[in-house]
């Protein structure tokens, strides 16, 4: 089972992203999982979501303590909570930020974790480039499939175009792409 | 047709292809979107010959569906929590007049504190009013059970409430098989009422009943719950046969054959159960599950039949009744008493206004009825620094001030912030 938590903040589609993600693990025939936090869900406030991903019925349903990827949409988090909580050891980071790992004095929880496993991406400059709103959640599944090659970009496309039919939805596709491509730069450079 | 959806969605789909003639709603979380998504039906046009009635309160919504099932309509409507309390003596009016009116209970917690997450408190408050309760334990069998509840329903011409856990299971995303509309027409005959309001042979439903034969109207309805303990088994298996998975039924069991500890609960906790039981499986130790899908009628034998051969039974449930412990322990007592050496009965309140059953306190908690089991009412992961301070502190001041907000203090007091 892979479980994935995605903190970001009311208005961002934390909860729409969990969801995508596990339309994109259903289309490729596996068990998923999408639940949010559960709580008075407000603009601006600090959101969770989930997502679990297996090859069998999946019949947990406590919150992911453990994840084995951390999706962290709104990087004024780390100061709010404690977001890597439970993160696994060889669990992957993924943040939305224009800036670097060491601007956000991530230094040391990113050398805990596996080489190449913790990436940035602009997301929301992404997303208001291609979407025109400050939606990073579809443009962080692309990077998703790039980081963790766990599910096909293809899969996350139509998951995004289900979510979101038309203009919009070809939009965040769009954005989903420019975010993976994006992580395979990185990946191609840190490999170099 | 398997899909990836939130399990309100599915609800809404499956309640669709039931052909609900009157659907009556007051919104209220967490089952908001199970309405939400039948009114969405019904305005496209997908669910047809159908009134779906916004009304102005929870009171008004089951009085509107008691109105419409004696007019002979399949009526439906849902609720949870507090709202199911504003429309409690509508809940007995529509038991009391055997109406088969199907609603869904999003379980949530009842205030004060005003909480709005999952426990079955809302349920329990209801567990006495007449109606029939079962429990989903998937997203898979809260549709399923929905069918089933009209079926029973209109057979029985009793009310059937679905509880569903709020959020758990209703905010849910995952892999649903919505059954085609010719499975419920082939499963689910047309709604043809044993008592109905027609204007061409007028009749009163709803007679003032005196000593003379108020206890004779009582008997009959507690005659008919004792019918349900065995229609809710057949038509568990007619649904098997029609749509290809076993779901309902009074109660199953999960790795019980040899086990030396039972564990009984209702709900999708059981999930999480059944994990932590493959693991203590795994390490030798002899546990399995009872999961009650039934509640009212409660399947006293079957239940005791289940758990005879075991030396211990846990009962995990989200509910308190405060001053008496849990209601589901004191059910499965009932159904223990008779037995020449009954299993010890161990009672743990979890889970209440959504504080989440975690694997690791499960594990602990089963491993502790057998080493060192405990008195009474066992609260999982009770805070008991917390308690003992408000104790205290109640204790020593006279005007102490209000519970909740002198342990919210507390506990704001006791987190650090994070690390900055």
């Amino acid at each position: 089972m892979f479980q994935v938590r995605i903190h970001g903040r009311g208005g961002q589609g934390v909860v729409t992203g969990a969801e995508m993600l596990s339309v994109a693990a259903f289309i490729e025939g596996r068990h998923a999982q999408a639940f949010p936090s559960f709580g008075s869900e407000r603009m601006g406030a600090p959101v969770v979501a989930f997502c679990r991903i297996a090859d069998k019925e999946i019949r947990l349903r406590e919150p992911i303590l453990e994840p084995d990827c951390l999706i962290v949409q709104d990087p004024t988090l780390f100061k709010v909570i404690d977001v890597f909580a439970g993160l696994r050891g060889d669990g992957y980071l993924l943040v939305n930020t224009n800036k670097t790992f060491a601007d956000l004095h991530l230094g040391q929880v990113v050398d805990r974790l596996p080489k190449g496993h913790a990436v940035i991406v602009p997301a929301t400059e992404i997303a208001m480039k291609h979407v025109g709103r400050p939606v990073p959640n579809a443009a962080l599944l692309g990077a998703f499939a790039a980081l963790t090659q766990f599910v096909h970009l293809d899969s996350v496309e139509h998951a995004i175009g289900e979510a979101f039919p038309g203009k919009i939805g070809a939009a965040n596709i769009a954005a989903a792409r420019q975010a993976h491509e994006f992580v395979l730069m990185q990946q191609r450079q840190s490999a170099a | 047709m398997l899909k990836q959806v939130e399990g309100s969605h599915a609800m809404a789909e499956a309640i669709a292809l039931c052909r609900p003639e009157v659907i009556c709603a007051y919104p209220i979380t967490p089952q908001t979107h199970i309405v939400e998504g039948l009114g969405e039906l019904v305005k496209e046009g997908a669910l047809v010959d159908c009134e779906f009635i916004n009304v102005e309160s929870e009171f008004a919504a089951l009085s509107v569906a008691i109105g419409a099932s004696a007019a002979g309509a399949r009526a439906y409507t849902a609720t949870a929590s507090q709202g199911l309390l504003f429309m409690a003596e509508a809940v007995y009016n529509a038991s009391g007049l055997g109406l088969p009116i199907v609603m869904t209970l999003g379980n949530r917690a009842i205030g004060a504190p005003i909480n709005i997450w999952n426990d079955h408190s809302d349920a329990m408050s209801m567990r006495d009013a007449g109606w029939l309760q079962l429990f989903a334990e998937t997203n898979q069998e809260a549709v399923d059970l929905h069918i089933q509840a009209f079926k029973l329903a209109e057979e029985l011409s009793m009310p059937v409430m679905v509880c569903v856990d709020g959020f758990i299971l209703t905010h849910a995303v995952e892999r649903i098989d919505i059954p085609t509309q010719q499975q419920v027409d082939a499963y689910l005959p047309p709604y043809d009422p044993v008592q109905v309001l027609d204007p061409a042979e007028p009749a009163s439903i709803g007679a003032m009943v005196g000593p003379e034969a108020f206890t004779e109207v009582r008997f009959l309805a507690h005659y008919k719950q004792t019918l349900a303990l065995k229609l809710i088994p057949e038509f568990s298996a007619e649904f098997a046969k029609g749509f290809g998975r076993e779901t309902g039924g009074l109660l199953r069991s999960y790795r019980a054959e040899d086990a030396d500890m039972l564990v009984v609960a209702m709900g999708s906790v059981c999930g999480t159960i059944k994990d932590t039981i493959d693991e203590m499986r795994d390490d030798g130790i002899r546990i399995g599950l009872v999961v009650i899908v039934s509640f009212r009628p409660f399947p006293v034998e079957a239940l005791r039949n289940a758990l005879a051969g075991a030396k211990d039974v846990v009962v995990v449930e989200k509910s308190i009744a405060v001053g008496m412990g849990g209601q589901l322990a004191n059910n499965v007592d009932a159904s223990l008493r008779n037995l020449p050496r009954p299993p010890r009965l161990h009672s743990s309140v979890a889970g209440l206004g959504g504080r989440p059953i975690t694997r690791t306190s499960l594990h602990h908690l089963f491993r502790q009825a057998s080493v060192q089991p405990w008195e009474g009412t066992n609260f999982l992961d009770l805070n008991e620094r917390v308690v003992g301070r408000e104790i205290h502190r109640t204790r020593k001041t006279r005007r102490s001030g209000p519970t909740a907000e002198n342990i919210l203090r507390q506990l704001a007091k006791s987190v650090p912030p994070a690390a900055e």
